[in-house]
């Protein structure tokens, strides 16, 4: 259960002025682990919405002179094979990877949790009919799947976004499905089936409410993954081409320099692996500000 | 017991199903015409039809489905496009490598990651501890293929200590073994510090120590035997993430893998290759689930299965 612990309820019950929020926020200040992944993401949120203020030099600008170049004083990150500025294209890939994150979470929670909560509240053969689906679909290792989808969908950035996403769909079925299940058996629920309420009123006003908390845990480190996918697929050459300045795809062409310039293949991976730190520790923290029974 | 392992394999056999099923689709669903897909743009009227004919997409879907899945059930995967060979002779070829991967990323994710845990949980909030815990963090977040680019720069190109490239030697083994084992280490890792933890608390571990048994006899007999039975559930679960990981691996390692033949043939339209690798990859996935659910049911008999 992640609604209301005993704990939080009676802090409510004690100061109602207090909202939720506030009630969690508290909660959530004491976990340095979780404002260290905060500042991270409100670094990598920054360098995506203002990328064209922040970026010292324009990402696609080549400057032939400067090939390989080591980091230094006028390019903070040094130049990658074409003399661009690495810097400006490792900030201007942290506005893809916002996109990509935000696209493909839109797309596992839009089709992901009305498929759970229905499955999950109609039961029966729906029910059955639907979990058979999910269980092929999860039978596939996640890049595998994404894998597949890009070969059906060909290659591209936004074949990948929505591979990406597809893949996450599952995940969100199977877990707004086994809240829905509890909740569905609360008496809240059997109320407001007495007062005539319609399943689909149900659904959207009093069981997806109560499941909040887990989508929003679970989206946070699904942003996550999702970014490492899609760098994957960058990396692999299925996903954003050459010259998008993506984390994945850049990496995919450093790495034929490796021997050349080390900053070309570090700074990007580096990128990667800070955001989606980010957001893993702002997910823990936010699991266990929701509720503190759930830390490990 | 013997109910849920009848019950559990029955239930795979839908799933095996839908996944020869989704393998069927793929070529078929492609947006567009998938013979002229496959042949390329600026191929020959002809030889569109005659891959065509020779995918058997000129047949009715349905048959389509019915020999798809006669050939599958002898062993036919087709002909590569590419190389006009029998799929399952590239098969067969790359398979050993994979396995030999994935085996090697799961003695090193084991090895490092139970010991990492056992060195944090004996010493709990020291600084050894935060040390291993941060590690292990950070391991966790980093993309399996960059980590094997970074210990192909360090130790390949820097210290020039082993190879970065090949299959020959064991030695050519260790990087991309590395590679694919470290997120499974730092997991287990994680998992063994708190089951350890726990464990080290209970009265029975009281009871050894105070019968004056040597720290390192408490520790490895009597604590990690019991600390471990969780952490094997982890490691099963993690046989995805070690498999994805070896795919990915491949590439950076160019390790002659299903994987790396999975990249490739995408990236040449070799249809019948990439259904084949798809398959051969997701099969892997759900037989070892179901291993690792049925030994997980013999091997624990405090869990009890409906």
């Amino acid at each position: 259960m992640v609604t209301a612990t005993p704990a939080v309820r009676a802090e409510t019950i004690l100061r109602p002025g207090r909202s939720r929020f506030r009630v969690v926020w508290a909660q959530f200040r004491r976990n340095r682990a979780g404002l260290i992944g905060l500042a991270i993401l409100m670094a990598f949120l920054g360098a995506g919405l203002f990328a064209p203020v922040l970026a010292p030099y324009d990402p696609y600008e080549i400057d032939l002179e400067g090939g390989l170049k080591r980091p230094s004083r006028a390019h903070w990150l040094g130049q990658d094979e074409l003399g661009r500025d690495l810097l400006s294209r490792i900030i201007y890939g942290a506005r893809l990877s916002l996109i990509i994150g935000v696209i493909a979470v839109s797309i596992g929670v839009g089709f992901g949790v009305p498929i759970g909560a229905v499955s999950g509240y109609v039961g029966g053969r729906v029910d059955l009919l639907v979990q058979r689906l999910i269980d092929i679909m999860l039978a596939f290792p996640g890049i595998l799947l994404a894998i597949v989808l890009v070969a059906i969908l060909g290659v591209g950035l936004v074949q990948v976004m929505v591979a990406v996403g597809i893949v996450s769909i599952p995940t969100y079925a199977r877990l707004v499905r086994g809240q829905v299940l509890s909740l569905r058996a609360q008496e809240f629920v059997d109320a407001a089936r007495a007062l005539g309420a319609t399943g689909g009123r149900i659904i959207w006003r009093h069981v997806l409410p109560n499941t909040l908390a887990v989508i929003i845990v679970q989206s946070t480190l699904q942003v996550a993954s999702a970014i490492l996918s899609a760098a994957a697929l960058g990396f692999l050459g299925l996903g954003a081409q050459p010259p998008t300045a993506e984390w994945g795809a850049m990496l995919s062409n450093a790495r034929q320099y490796i021997r050349l310039a080390w900053h070309s293949v570090t700074f990007p991976g580096l990128a990667i692996m800070l955001t989606v730190l980010g957001f893993n520790l702002l997910g823990d923290a936010i699991r266990d500000a929701l509720d503190p029974k759930m830390r490990i | 017991m013997w109910a849920y392992i009848a019950k559990r394999l029955l239930l795979t056999v839908p799933v095996i199903f839908g996944v020869a099923f989704v393998v069927f689709a793929m070529v078929r669903i492609v947006p567009g015409d998938p013979a002229q897909i496959i042949a390329g743009e600026t191929a020959t009227k002809e030889f569109v039809e005659a891959i065509r004919k020779d995918l058997g997409l000129d047949r009715p879907l349905l048959e389509q489905f019915g020999t798809f899945m006669a050939s599958l059930l002898r062993g036919d995967l087709g002909r590569s496009i590419r190389s006009k060979a029998p799929v399952s002779e590239e098969l067969w070829a790359r398979i050993p490598n994979t396995v030999r991967l994935t085996i090697a990323g799961l003695v090193v994710a084991v090895s490092v990651g139970v010991t990492a845990g056992v060195v944090s949980a004996i010493r709990p909030y020291s600084v050894v501890d935060s040390a291993v815990m941060l590690v292990a963090l950070v391991g966790l977040s980093m993309p399996v293929f960059w980590s094997g680019l970074m210990l192909i720069l360090i130790f390949a190109v820097r210290l020039g200590w082993l190879p970065a490239v090949g299959t020959e030697t064991l030695a050519h083994l260790v990087l991309p073994a590395i590679t694919v084992g470290m997120a499974t280490a730092a997991i287990i890792a994680r998992m063994t510090r708190s089951s350890m933890l726990e464990v080290l608390r209970s009265d029975y571990i009281r009871t050894a120590r105070a019968k004056g048994l040597a720290e390192h006899v408490v520790v490895n007999r009597h604590a990690l035997r019991n600390a471990l039975i969780p952490v094997i559930t982890v490691v099963g679960l993690q046989m995805g993430t070690l498999l994805s990981g070896a795919v990915l691996t491949e590439s950076v390692f160019a390790w002659p893998g299903i994987g790396r033949l999975l990249v490739e043939g995408i990236l040449a339209r070799d249809y019948p290759i990439v259904q084949a690798a798809v398959l051969v990859v997701a099969l892997a996935f759900v037989l070892v689930n179901l291993a690792v659910d049925v030994l997980y049911a013999a091997v624990d008999p405090r869990i009890h299965y409906e």
